[in-house]
């Protein structure tokens, strides 16, 4: 296989979650766009270590850490998530505007 | 071009597809659901990518665990049923990532296109590649330590999320907001 076919998918899907993150307003859409960007880059941990036919299996066990990190990237943000939910009944990122400078008319 | 290199393809055209429609669609839980067949397509790739053992994880973590995880917090925050057109930005800002979205998957597709063209990963000739019994023995061996710490992290990682979910917990002024209200 060549390895130009996991390293182009991975590229894409990277692409992908970076729309996702950028473009939603969704809190718990944002994270599952983050999801997608770390399952492309563990294909392409997968790939390579494929590739480099690696004795240590590094890119096959660094995956397994990756997505042991991923979630529990997941359980802290989706429990960030809730708690704002609760506080400020919203989970529009946009809404979540407290600490951003005001228009110096506005303050005074 | 062989079997593996066409179902490598059709997997990999499932799991952008898919990708996609999790970020462009307007209704919440869908977008949970194709997250379900974008990691299931993943993890086929890994299959073909001699990668059992990592395969399976990803199915159980990722389909098993972190997508309930995801459905659970779109229950908890009390998300609608059906379509709902508040879930993207501005169509400026829409317009913007992807502007960026495209711009960097061309940068990056054209130069991993220079580096790798050619370059052949040699599949099949050795069998127990990626199985548990290689897998595990690499992780017990060679990764111990970051493995111990790991797990270390997730434990605090999961203490922080109970934390910070504890409702009968925190500081005193957390307190009085809440009975104020």
């Amino acid at each position: 296989m060549p390895l130009l076919m996991p390293v182009l998918l991975a590229s894409l899907l990277f692409c992908v979650g970076v729309y996702g993150v950028l473009a939603r307003r969704n809190a718990i859409l944002v994270l599952m766009a983050v999801e997608l960007m770390l399952n492309a880059v563990n294909i392409n941990l997968v790939a390579f270590d494929a590739w480099l036919r690696d004795e240590l299996l590094a890119g096959q066990v660094f995956t397994l850490f990756v997505i042991t990190i991923a979630a529990a990237e997941v359980g802290l943000g989706l429990s960030i998530v809730l708690l704002v939910f609760r506080n400020r009944e919203t989970t529009q990122l946009d809404e979540l505007n407290e600490l951003q400078e005001r228009a110096p008319e506005q303050t005074s | 071009m062989s079997l593996v290199e066409a179902v490598f393809g059709l997997l990999g055209v499932v799991a952008v597809a898919s990708a996609l429609l999790v970020v462009t669609t307007h209704q919440l839980v869908h977008a949970a659901l194709w997250l379900v067949v974008t990691l299931g397509a993943v993890a086929g790739c890994y299959l073909l990518l001699s990668a059992e053992f990592v395969a399976w994880v990803q199915v159980l973590i990722y389909v098993g665990a972190v997508v309930v995880l995801l459905l659970f917090g779109l229950m908890l925050t009390k998300a609608p049923i059906g379509v709902s057109l508040d879930l993207d930005g501005p169509p400026l800002q829409r317009a913007a990532a992807a502007v960026v979205a495209v711009g960097l998957a061309a940068v990056v597709c054209v130069a991993a296109a220079q580096a790798f063209h050619g370059e052949q990963i040699e599949l099949g000739d050795d069998a127990g590649r990626g199985s548990s019994t290689s897998t595990g023995t690499a992780v017990f061996r060679a990764w111990v330590l970051p493995f111990e710490v790991l797990s270390v992290l997730l434990l605090a990682a999961l203490v922080g999320a109970i934390v910070l979910s504890r409702r009968d917990i925190g500081s005193d002024d957390d307190r009085a907001v809440q009975e104020g209200r």
